[in-house]
């Protein structure tokens, strides 16, 4: 076997540079678009009285979710003693806090007061899930970083263990909230169901592993650095996993809904009526998310060809955008029913499905997360050791045995 | 007084007798229809007491949408907002046409904060700018609302409205700011006063008895006991929150 070690990228030619300008243009445009809703307030987004969540929450969302199952792949090693895992631990964890980071910056920036994000912290609601989850992203960023510096020394090594268990269930406890800011919205018809926790957790699990597995295979690429496929492969199986996991918990929440006869309406909006909303559900989160990735994984002519993995890797994150906006623009285009047995109708939209039409602007300021994070990765594999030298064959598994 | 006299004032005083009795008893009646209970004023630094549960009755066999028309005209010029029909103007009170799917009986009835006992919207506020007052009110601090919209999509009445852009001409008594969110108040400054809420003025100039504010917990208070005597209905009662407003003849 040889011998594992972790060093910095050189980071200083053109096409680093380059890729840091290309992430810089997309984050002073993201940074230009908040600085205008901010000034010009949130009439020139899409957002109205009746989609009060839109692209920002659909992108801020999608990247919490992933940052958190990222996590995953970086507490693997440590956690279920998966030593294949154990190069990307640094990795995954720097990925992990990057994506959370992302996210949160959009979701500050999209409030209506950011310059009051403060209060937040200063004045917490216990009984509120976005209080407590404002404290569990802070909670789940300290732990990673305490892991992160755990990994690189040392000295501490005998706290890695508990650490990373600790940051693990935590992690659990961030897509969980996730999960239960919607479900606790007992009067949406959409999200009012327990099966919202686990399928957030699901989902996360989906797209951390999808993130980790296109940049480890990226920047190994790119970089030059040897990367056997037993790595690419056992990311694929997990992931395989995970997306199973993920449309078997798809699958249960539509049933469960399906079955009461008050959200027959809603369902049918979603999945047949729902125009943009039900193109998105079907060729978004199912075709693209669910279906194609389980044949590029499973199927033998696909489930060996690395590009075949990476599309389905990048499918399942395209696909985990279309879940998000379904979620989040299909739940609140379905009118509140405030009168069940009634057809209303009002001059606030009361019975009436309603049409989000986003703008240019925002659909800037939401991708906004993509650039911070891609920038936080970038500059952290450049100025810390979180890349291995080496992800090839014989590094990565001890047992690995040359022809 | 002479027996002459005493005799013709006897006369006149069973005439005014009679119209005397007729006359209070008109006005009993209309002060039963108007179902108008004045609140007391609380004393300036007097905190409100959980002692009262503020709340509104509405009589749907009264209320047309000219009258709900005409409530929300009221609620605009009392607290200073204004809604062209856009999707981004704020609604602290509309009006919401309803038909029967089974047998076609149409109803048009006022909508607002309903002034939960439970309010789901701050339940989830994260800085806690949503708050109850001890006496059922349902408020938005403005200094502490980041704007962050999750008490709009908790809200299962859809009560609440976001402001998209800067306001002009604000009440003294109504504050409001971009980029936080707003509902109706039950015109607390007015019940603070002693008075009811500008609505319930509104609809009753226009149809007696058509709404009725007061103490739901005063036992003998007219809303009080017009509940224990109607068959009244919150809206979305499966819910749980225990709205602060009825309605009757939903």
């Amino acid at each position: 076997m040889t011998e594992l070690t972790f060093r910095e990228i050189e980071g200083r030619s053109i096409s680093y540079w380059a890729w840091l300008g290309v992430l810089g243009v997309f984050a002073l445009a993201g940074m230009g678009s908040f600085a205008y809703i901010e000034f010009a307030g949130h009439g020139v987004t899409g957002m109205t009285n009746q989609f009060v969540w839109c692209l920002g929450h659909v992108i801020s969302i999608f990247m919490i979710l992933s940052g958190v199952g990222a996590f995953v792949i970086a507490a693997a090693g440590t956690v279920f003693n998966r030593s294949v895992y154990k190069p990307l631990a640094p990795l995954a964890g720097l990925i992990a806090v990057a994506l959370l980071m992302g996210g949160l910056a959009v979701t500050g920036f999209d409030l209506g007061r950011p310059d009051r994000l403060t209060l937040a912290m200063t004045n917490v609601n216990l009984t509120s899930t976005l209080s407590s989850n404002i404290m569990r992203y802070q909670g789940f960023i300290g732990l990673v970083l305490i892991y992160l510096w755990l990994l690189m020394d040392w000295r501490y090594a005998r706290w890695m263990k508990p650490v990373a268990i600790i940051a693990f269930l935590w992690s659990l406890s961030v897509s969980t909230g996730v999960g239960l800011e919607f479900a606790f919205l007992v009067a949406r018809e959409a999200y009012d169901a327990a099966v919202m926790a686990p399928l957030m957790v699901a989902s996360s699990f989906m797209y951390g592993t999808a993130v980790v597995l296109l940049v480890v295979s990226v920047a190994f690429r790119v970089l030059g650095r040897p990367l056997g496929e037993k790595i690419i492969n056992r990311l694929k199986r997990l992931l395989a996993l995970f997306v199973a996991v993920g449309a078997y918990m798809v699958f249960v929440h539509y049933l469960t809904m399906l079955y009461g006869a008050e959200h027959r309406d809603m369902v049918a909006f979603l999945l047949v009526h729902g125009g943009a909303v039900t193109l998105t559900f079907w060729i978004g989160q199912v075709l693209c998310g669910l279906v194609l990735p389980l044949i590029l994984f499973y199927a033998p002519a696909f489930s060996r060809s690395e590009p075949a993995i990476l599309t389905g890797a990048a499918l399942v994150l395209i696909g985990g955008l279309a879940h998000m906006y379904v979620v989040l623009i299909g739940g609140q285009a379905f009118p509140l029913d405030l009168f069940p047995g009634f057809a209303a109708s009002s001059s606030f939209g009361d019975g009436a499905i309603g049409s989000f039409q986003p703008t240019l602007v925002e659909m800037l300021f939401a991708a906004l997360s993509i650039p911070i994070a891609g920038i936080l990765v970038s500059l952290g594999i450049k100025f810390f050791r979180f890349l291995p030298e080496s992800l090839a064959d014989e590094v990565v598994d001890p047992h690995h045995k040359t022809a | 007084m002479s027996d002459q006299a005493r005799a013709a004032g006897e006369g006149v005083s069973r005439r005014r007798l009679l119209t005397g009795a007729a006359t209070l008893a008109t006005t009993m009646i209309a002060a039963d229809l108007l179902l108008v209970a004045p609140a007391a004023a609380r004393a300036p630094g007097e905190a409100a007491s959980a002692k009262n549960r503020w709340g509104l009755l509405i009589d749907l066999a009264k209320v047309d949408a000219k009258v709900c028309d005409a409530c929300v005209a009221a609620c605009q010029k009392e607290n200073g907002w204004t809604s062209h029909g856009n999707t981004h103007d704020p609604q602290w009170m509309r009006r919401i046409d309803l038909k029967d799917n089974a047998s076609g009986r149409q109803v048009t009835l006022p909508m607002m904060c309903q002034h939960c006992a439970n309010p789901p919207c701050v339940d989830v506020c994260p800085t806690t700018a949503s708050f109850k007052r001890p006496d059922g009110i349902v408020l938005v601090d403005r200094h502490l609302c980041i704007g962050c919209r999750y008490c709009m999509m908790a809200c299962p009445y859809k009560a609440r409205s976001f402001v998209f852009h800067a306001v002009e001409g604000q009440m003294y008594h109504a504050p409001r700011g971009k980029g936080t969110v707003e509902a109706c108040t039950l015109c607390v400054h007015r019940i603070d006063a002693g008075r009811d809420p500008v609505c319930v003025e509104t609809a009753n100039a226009l149809k007696p008895g058509a709404m009725m504010f007061g103490d739901l917990n005063d036992k003998a208070s007219a809303i009080s006991r017009k509940v224990s005597q109607a068959a009244v209905t919150r809206v979305r009662r499966d819910l749980g929150l225990e709205p602060g407003v009825l309605y009757q003849g939903l």
